[in-house]
């Protein structure tokens, strides 16, 4: 792997398709509102919960914010990158272009995962971060280098098993041709994410946990805001985040072998 | 004659568009899957004992939650990004020379889509009494009729802001950001993820004039027997529909008269 080139070749795609999105300006403007309304009404629909009392799932109003801003984060990510860019594997399979795709001197899962890029979910990512200086304000964390280094890694994490997921259900395509359907189930379990996992009864914390691991995602590096983490449940999150890039890159490799071009 | 005329048209319409929605049963298995948040809800609400505050029991609470995912599942309205996909591809071109309202064709397709979507409830509502069996109960016929009603009515008020929406692509051409706004209140504040009885009073005091808590929490109050007043609730989604039904004439009248066929 040129580390190089593909450096080049990713500012190549971030300049072309920037300038296409940019193209829309009302439609960014009109993202950038609901970026902020959704945030509102996540942050309103919390509030419910805590009316009366203090607590949920032994989460206060204040640490439950912590999440509400990493899972802000990863959605903007999730907007910016791979949701414009998963959906487009539909495409190129439906029409036939994956062929191009696998013809170019380059990486096809590289291309595939990279190739386009929404601006409009940059503020979302700046407004999760807004909220996360925020929360780290009012819960007195006391910033220091084991705590950054440690919550980088977890959410470098969580965004790796985040990609990983919506690869997985996209490459899949290469079987059913239609996966919108199943990326909106995805979407709707993410959905969860929003809430401290010990706020869902037992069984659908095994079931968040092991079967679809979003409690990872958001719950864990939230931990490590806090400082209420312990180093087993770093490391499982690290080897989950490895185990899932590995498979998703498997899984790829071995679907492209069953990939004919629409027309052959 | 004419109205003869009409039913026939319809008729055929329906029966079109069933077949075609058959074809993708799994799909449609998978749509009515993704609608399960409101089960992650009850879920949170139950496991903390937040129903406590706003005096229902958690008996009412999950058949509220069970019939907020019925009528979710029956008033799903994709108008927008059909719409926004024919005329990208210049598909609404022919449909302008037939002498039918395009928005017919929709209108059919999602009637046939929730024909096909009904059993996929059902087993979802059956594996709800299984893990819930005591919250089941049986509606009696006049609430169960009024309660089809009004979920008709939240389809059809959704159905006609959507088309509004939708007639904006003949000026913006990406008209699905405006939705995807939209949906944000839809979201937080029509009763999906919380009962609109739980909203703080500042919200209370305003949020009835709106059409949002007419969209589930109206008729999920009514089917599943908790507190509404059905009389007002009725005429409030009667008085929504009479005003959106000439808005969106006049828009689509308007429309047409801009639109110039994708590439001409």
């Amino acid at each position: 792997m040129n580390l190089r080139k593909y450096l080049k070749v990713y500012n190549k795609f971030l300049h072309t398709s920037l300038a296409s999105e940019l193209e829309y300006k009302t439609n960014i403007l009109v993202d950038l509102i609901t970026a902020i309304l959704s945030l509102i009404g996540s942050i309103f629909l919390l509030s419910i919960f805590f009316q009366n009392n203090g607590y949920i799932g032994g989460w206060k109003f204040e640490q439950a914010l912590i999440i509400q801003g990493i899972y802000t984060i990863l959605n903007g990510i999730t907007n910016t990158w791979f949701n414009p860019n998963l959906t487009e594997i539909v495409k190129h399979i439906r029409e036939g272009t994956l062929d191009f795709v696998l013809l170019k001197p380059i990486d096809s899962q590289f291309f595939i995962s990279l190739k386009k890029i929404n601006p409009s979910g940059f503020l979302e990512i700046m407004l999760g971060l807004f909220l996360l200086f925020f929360c780290i304000r009012i819960n007195q964390i006391n910033l220091n280098i084991s705590f950054l280094t440690l919550s980088l890694v977890t959410i470098s994490c969580s965004i790796c098993i985040l990609y990983s997921l919506w690869f997985f259900i996209s490459t899949t395509t290469i079987w059913f041709v239609k996966t919108w359907n199943a990326i909106e189930v995805l979407r709707s379990f993410l959905y969860i994410g929003r809430f401290p996992l010990n706020s869902f009864s037992f069984s659908l914390r095994i079931f968040f946990s092991v079967f679809i691991p979003i409690a990872f995602i958001t719950t864990i590096p939230s931990e490590v805001f806090l400082g209420l983490s312990q180093m087993w449940k770093i490391l499982l999150e690290v080897i989950v985040a490895t185990v899932f890039l590995i498979t998703s890159r498997k899984f790829w490799l071995f679907a492209l072998k069953y990939y004919s071009s629409a027309s052959s | 004659m004419i109205s003869n005329l009409i039913n026939r048209k319809i008729i055929t319409l329906l029966k079109v568009q069933y077949s075609n929605m058959l074809e993708y049963r799994v799909e449609i298995a998978l749509w009515a899957i993704s609608g399960i948040i409101p089960f992650f809800m009850l879920n949170i609400w139950t496991n903390n004992n937040l129903n406590e505050s706003i005096n229902i029991s958690d008996v009412m609470l999950s058949r509220y939650f069970l019939c907020a995912f019925f009528v979710r599942q029956f008033s799903v309205v994709w108008v927008v990004f059909s719409f926004e996909e024919d005329s990208l591809m210049g598909k609404v071109s022919p449909y302008l020379i037939q002498p039918l309202n395009p928005f017919f064709r929709y209108f059919a397709q999602h009637i046939a889509e929730q024909i096909t979507r009904f059993p996929f409830a059902l087993i979802i509502a059956f594996f709800f009494f299984i893990f819930n069996p005591e919250s089941i109960w049986i509606p009696n016929l006049g609430i169960l009729l009024l309660s089809i009603v009004s979920t008709f009515f939240s389809f059809l008020i959704q159905f006609l802001i959507q088309s509004i929406i939708a007639c904006l692509c003949f000026w913006t051409e990406k008209a699905s950001s405006i939705e995807r706004l939209l949906f944000i209140p839809t979201l937080f504040l029509s009763g999906l993820l919380a009962p609109v009885v739980s909203f703080p009073a500042y919200v209370k005091s305003w949020i009835y004039l709106t059409p949002f808590p007419y969209l589930i929490d109206f008729p999920a109050n009514l089917l599943s027997g908790n507190e509404t007043n059905i009389s007002g609730g009725l005429s409030m989604q009667i008085l929504w529909i009479f005003l959106l039904l000439p808005l969106f004439k006049k828009i689509w009248s308007e429309g047409t008269k801009k639109y110039t066929a994708m590439g001409s």
